[in-house]
């Protein structure tokens, strides 16, 4: 018994990644019903006519792609399916490419276009102060889109001077930028908030739901595939649901299994 | 020090990776072009920054590095192209050699210098310089955070907190109640002017036991973050690579 508690980790290794790839290559059907938090930024979204506008800031970079990209995809195909005018921008240098990558593929798809339907304004850095500024005036913060064009007169943005007039806004985060969001956006410039965030940061957004500082949540690959199964566009994340599913009932065994082995061997020392 | 088996394991990887990667480009499945050619790249790197688990090799540490170099230097061309030329190179510099429709901005200059100034850091004599950017910083992001966060994060968080218990429905009244007493149990915990023992001993044992269910909740999601970064590499190992599934 004692030797099963100084097991060579790669064998749990092993076990995980047959549990991840296993399910992934016999495919078995899981239900994702919504929770209430992703239900509240569906919606929201659904709830705004034609041509209103949401702001979606793409916060991260490629070591948290695999959990806020379906998320980022599946807000897009539910704002184009809706005729609602994207405006997209990141507080990250290294998401730009993921963000444009996103809104001009699911943008191809409904026939949308750049500067018409949608705008990606890029990369700004500072942040707090990128926020501030475009409180004040959306133009002085972004003189021009990522591929250059000037965002004044742009048809995107048309009824758009500052963050007052945004009718969403949705913070796709991997770091703690989305407390400048709620400190320095939602809270001057009164307009409402969702967050779709990393897992690991999804217990620090209760709070803030609690003192309604923000309507909607999605918390990791569980919340981009519950709100892939509402937009009607099951993908990647809700592919992902059987693997997540069987790999947290193995973490569960082998917690219950070394806990076990633990009580009955190594506490008696 | 590499054994001879790591280095024979290794070996037969790269032998198997090549094979693989001959086979779907010879049966189209991966196209002989750039998206072809970058799937490769990137399941080579996936791969090799996976080989940490069998052990620290020099594979691992070569991707590592290589991650390390290409996140920065695409940074600095994101910075460049969206911070710096549009904002200083063509708003200052331009314009000063040519005709363009608006004049040289000026007030570009400060805030350029500024951030210039962040560089003389690593100069002995002219490091006192830099000293100037800080304060800015410092001064300017402590007006800016300080007033704002008291508002935003401390009084809207309290707000909660002095909401009628009874909510209109009974899970509604349990949840605050459950937070009322959350709050006030780790309040007391973390209240060491007082010696825990008797009733105050008692409030703090309830907190601790609603920091470690808030511990367990954070770890539950820790490992489902995990886990979903490995069902995403999976998944792209299995679909945009091999094919297999759909």
């Amino acid at each position: 018994m004692e030797k099963l508690l100084k097991i060579d980790r790669r064998i749990i290794f092993i076990f995980v990644a047959l549990a991840v790839t296993i399910p992934l290559l016999f495919r078995f059907k899981m239900s994702v019903p919504p929770t209430r938090h992703v239900i509240s930024m569906y919606d929201k979204i659904d709830s705004l006519s034609k041509d209103s506008h949401v702001l979606i800031s793409f916060d991260y970079d490629p070591s948290s792609k695999e959990e806020l990209q379906p998320m980022a995809r599946a807000l897009l195909h539910h704002c184009f399916k809706k005729d609602i005018k994207v405006i997209g921008m990141t507080l990250y240098p290294a998401g730009t490419g993921l963000a444009d990558k996103a809104i001009t593929e699911i943008g191809d798809e409904y026939g949308k276009r750049s500067g018409i339907d949608y705008v990606f304004l890029g990369f700004k850095a500072g942040s707090s102060l990128v926020i501030l500024n475009m409180g004040e005036d959306i133009y002085t913060a972004f003189q021009k889109d990522f591929y250059g064009k000037k965002t004044a007169g742009m048809k995107a943005l048309k009824g758009v001077s500052s963050l007052r007039d945004i009718d969403y806004a949705v913070n796709l985060t991997a770091g703690g930028i989305y407390e400048a969001w709620i400190v320095y956006g939602r809270e001057k410039y009164n307009f409402d908030l969702g967050v779709g965030c990393t897992a690991v940061m999804g217990p620090e957004m209760y709070p803030f739901i609690q003192a309604k500082q923000l309507m909607g949540f999605l918390g990791g690959l569980k919340g981009a595939a519950e709100y892939e199964t509402l937009v009607g566009h099951k993908d990647r994340a809700a592919a992902g649901m059987a693997p997540q599913s069987v790999v947290h009932v193995l973490v569960v065994c082998f917690i219950l299994f070394g806990n076990f082995i633990y009580f009955t061997t190594g506490r008696k020392k | 020090m590499i054994k001879k088996t790591d280095i024979s394991i290794m070996t037969w990887i790269l032998i198997a990776f090549g094979i693989i990667n001959i086979i779907l480009l010879a049966t189209g499945k991966l196209g002989f072009n750039a998206k072809g050619i970058g799937i490769i790249t990137a399941v080579a790197i996936t791969l090799a920054m996976y080989s940490f688990l069998y052990k620290d090799n020099p594979v691992f540490k070569i991707a590592e590095n290589l991650f390390v170099g290409v996140a920065m230097g695409y940074s600095l061309i994101i910075i460049w192209f969206n911070i710096l030329k549009p904002d200083v190179f063509e708003a200052l510099i331009v314009p000063m050699f040519k005709d363009t429709e608006i004049g040289p901005q000026y007030s570009v200059i400060v805030p350029t210098l500024l951030g210039f100034f962040m560089f003389l850091r690593f100069s002995t004599k002219l490091s006192w310089l830099s000293r100037w950017s800080f304060a800015f910083i410092v001064g300017m992001g402590s007006g800016i955070a300080i007033p704002n966060f008291i508002n935003a994060i401390l009084l809207r968080q309290l707000e909660p907190m002095f909401a009628p218990l009874y909510t209109g429905s009974f899970w509604g009244t349990v949840n605050t109640i459950l937070v009322l007493v959350g709050v006030v149990s780790v309040l007391f915990y973390f209240f060491f002017s007082m010696e825990h023992k008797g009733a105050i001993g008692g409030v703090s044992v309830v907190g601790v036991w609603f920091l470690m269910i808030a511990f367990g909740a954070s770890f539950g999601y820790t490992v489902m973050a995990r886990m979903s970064l490995l069902i995403g590499r999976m998944q792209f190992l299995l679909k945009d690579w091999l094919g297999i599934i759909q």
